[in-house]
């Protein structure tokens, strides 16, 4: 299938900013330039007033098969996922059972491979059972096909298990993956500690739960020299410990995902089980220094932390409901309200959004180089709609977005050469 | 006049005019408790359901009590909170007991924000009868009853809550009120029991008990429980009762006349000194028999049957 994406505004972060056409040939990326020939048999995409971008790279989401297939399946959520621009996610390995061994990931791959949509991408567990205690096949899990690894919400908690993994790792070159979380500090919380959890007297997860893990994790990340991946930042206490760590050249990426740096526990006040997520949403003070990480360097990449929920589980009372937010598909306009209020250039949003993510995880994906898989976005950065959970391609609506007016819509995703999504067809 | 208001989830809301309009409605239902023929048609054909997702027998007692001498049909439901809250929602339960024509769900759940929650849900009537450690509104209420029925103002009224504020609803709820009508509220604890940021709430921390007692004309002591004991939010029983238990000595230190209230049920001679639970200070059962007055009033109130 050979494409044409005419007269858009090409952003590949760090290379290239200016209009262009772009042609995809073969799956791949064929040409960049200006009044490019259309080849015979060629779709045309008029991308004018447009932006084309690489396909977004999420380093963080739930797609909960296998086990939860109630809550998200490999290809709803994949189709979230194209839907919202990214076209390559990866994908934590808390299922049932847990993605601790090839047998799990080669499922994952296979259902991927099916569906068709995204470049899916597992992250294998660091222990076996992600129970903290014994380090899990992490030489098989790389083999086949992990990207990553990780024990995601439930923290590795034992620093020596923790220092093994990181050692064993670089055997592997693979990124070591941290929720960083104390499970004690934080032990019966569901929102953030502060004036609202007083309040509200809901019990309290305080900042500092993730500000003492995130320090222990750059201190073994500086003792084993792995490569460190810290999940969701959502402390101004984080974005200080990592900008340090970064600036004595520690092997440390971090990502933030867009709840943490568009609002706060006042969302909380009506105990919104949607606005129920871990690490909780803090307090302006922090958003800020979430966009100043953002902005100076010191968080990488915009990860989603996608995790679906059913409506039942959320309909619980708000101690009971389960934590997580659903962000694939409005993670695009919540992103670009960031270059609005001038944060972030147009530029730096799509890098964080793509060959910074790609890059944290050593993936060849995020770029339009000619020759590179053709991952490719057409996004509008003004089309305002009304963010409608009904009209999710993802099996679950759990998010505290719904009703909010944006400004931005992706238009037309392509994976590999192929259109996965039009935006014709969001409404379903 | 009547509450303009679905629901009685939290005294946060509420203005100082709602909260003296339930007051002296209940004077005149505190009236009728001392009657011999205890019982005014009021909420005749009225169904009041207790729903009590934690175990109660004092408030679950009131409500019951009150809502009976009201004249309305009364329901108990206590569904055990391990089969209801894993197989149910909140709401299905709820929108089954509205099914049946409920007007008034009394709400007891372990969960904060579960009677917010109910309250959106359903169409009745919501009161809360305790929600986690958010608010128990009824209960500061009662307190707010048995405070003025001494005869003592509100406004600069000096008022010392002493205990685990943190884990406390009724603290939270008479906090809500007590600052509202202009009272100076003193927080006594270890620093471990005091909820984060508190003092933006208008009140003083003290964590020496003494210090807090100087003054005082109201000494509110909360309920310790004590199997927090093994959560390192207090070393001992014994240097807990020392620290801030309340006993003959210091209530000596607060104002002449000044009283002694307690939530119950009360652990004697650990926040509590017997002598001083037995008191002529002590009004813990004046709460008790006000409870039933004041939640007749808001029953009253919620019903609109006026």
């Amino acid at each position: 299938m050979t494409i044409l994406i005419r007269g858009g505004q090409v952003i590949d972060p760090g290379r290239l900013n200016e209009v262009a056409d772009l042609l995809i040939e073969n799956g791949k990326i064929a040409a960049i330039g200006r009044n490019l020939t259309a080849p015979g048999g060629v779709t045309i995409i008029d991308a004018h007033s447009r932006l084309v971008l690489p396909g977004f790279v999420d380093l963080h989401v739930h797609f909960r098969e296998p086990g939860f297939e109630y809550k998200e399946t490999i290809q709803s959520g994949a189709a979230a996922a194209v839907a919202g621009g990214f076209t390559t996610v990866c994908c934590m390995p808390n299922t049932n059972p847990v993605n601790d061994n090839q047998a799990i990931t080669e499922f994952i791959v296979d259902r991927a491979r099916e569906a068709g949509l995204a470049n899916v991408f597992p992250i294998g567990a660091i222990t076996k059972g992600s129970e903290g205690k014994e380090l899990a096949e992490i030489g098989d899990l790389r083999r086949a096909g992990c990207v990553a690894i990780s024990d995601d919400g439930r923290p590795v908690m034992n620093s020596l298990v923790m220092r093994r993994a990181m050692e064993y790792a670089l055997a592997f070159d693979v990124p070591v993956i941290d929720h960083c979380e104390d499970l004690h500090l934080a032990e019966g919380g569901c929102m953030n500690e502060g004036l609202v959890s007083t309040e509200l007297g809901l019990p309290g997860i305080p900042a500092a739960a993730e500000d003492v893990m995130v320090a222990r994790n750059v201190a073994l990340a500086e003792l084993t020299g792995a490569r460190l991946h810290l999940a969701h930042i959502s402390t101004d206490g984080s974005v200080r410990i990592v900008r340090e760590a970064k600036s004595r050249a520690i092997n440390v990426t971090a990502e933030a995902c867009p709840h943490h740096f568009t609002i706060t526990e006042e969302v909380v006040r009506d105990y919104n089980t949607h606005a129920k997520v871990n690490p909780p949403l803090r307090t302006w003070k922090d958003v800020d220094a979430i966009k100043e990480g953002l902005r100076d360097g010191t968080i990488d990449a915009i990860a989603t932390d996608h995790a679906p929920h059913a409506m039942q589980e959320k309909q619980q009372g708000f101690t009971d409901a389960p934590f997580g937010i659903v962000g694939l598909e409005t993670a695009w306009p919540l992103t670009l309200a960031l270059v609005d209020e001038g944060t972030l250039s147009l530029e730096s949003a799509v890098e964080k959004l793509s060959s910074a993510p790609a890059k944290a995880f050593g993936l060849s994906k995020g770029t339009l180089m000619v020759g590179a898989d053709a991952d490719v976005v057409v996004a509008d950065p003004q089309e305002s709609w009304e963010v409608d959970p009904t009209k999710f391609r993802s099996k679950s609506r759990n998010t505290p977005f719904a009703g909010w007016k944006v400004k931005g819509r992706i238009k037309t995703t392509i994976v590999g050469g192929r259109v996965v999504f039009e935006t014709g067809q969001a409404e379903r | 006049m009547s509450l303009k208001r679905k629901d009685l989830l939290s005294l946060a809301p509420l203005s100082v005019d709602e909260i003296r309009l339930i007051l002296e409605t209940a004077d005149s239902f505190k009236e009728v408790t001392g009657r011999e023929i205890k019982k005014v048609p009021a909420l005749r054909g009225r169904t009041v359901v207790n729903l009590f997702f934690e175990p109660s027998t004092r408030t679950r007692t009131s409500f019951e009590l009150a809502a009976k001498r009201l004249s309305a049909d009364v329901i108990n439901f206590s569904p055990s909170s391990s089969s209801v809250v894993k197989g149910e929602t909140l709401l299905d339960t709820a929108r089954n007991i509205e099914a049946m024509q409920a007007d008034i769900i009394v709400l007891r759940h372990s969960s904060a924000g579960a009677a917010e929650t109910l309250a959106r849900g359903v169409k009745s009537s919501v009161i809360n009868a305790g929600d986690g450690w958010h608010e128990h509104p009824t209960q500061a209420l009662l307190d707010l009853y048995t405070i003025r029925e001494r005869g003592l103002s509100f406004d600069g009224l000096r008022v010392a809550i002493v205990g685990d504020v943190a884990h406390s609803r009724v603290a939270r709820s008479n906090i809500q009120a007590l600052t509202k009508l202009g009272a100076q509220v003193r927080l006594v604890g270890p620093p471990t029991m005091m909820p984060c940021g508190v003092e933006k709430l208008g009140v003083r921390v003290f964590y020496d008990l003494d210090e807090a007692l100087q003054g005082a004309q109201v000494i509110m002591m909360l309920r310790l429980q004590l199997e927090r004991q093994g959560r390192a939010l207090f070393p001992t029983i014994r240097e807990y009762a020392r620290l801030y238990g309340l006993t003959a000595e210091r209530v000596k230190i607060a104002e002449p006349g000044a009283i002694v209230m307690h939530p119950g049920p009360i652990n004697r001679g650990v926040e509590i000194a017997p002598e001083v639970a037995d008191s002529l200070s002590s009004v813990i059962l004046d709460q008790v028999a006000n409870g039933v007055a004041v939640r007749m009033g808001i029953l009253y109130l919620m019903s609109g049957a006026n």
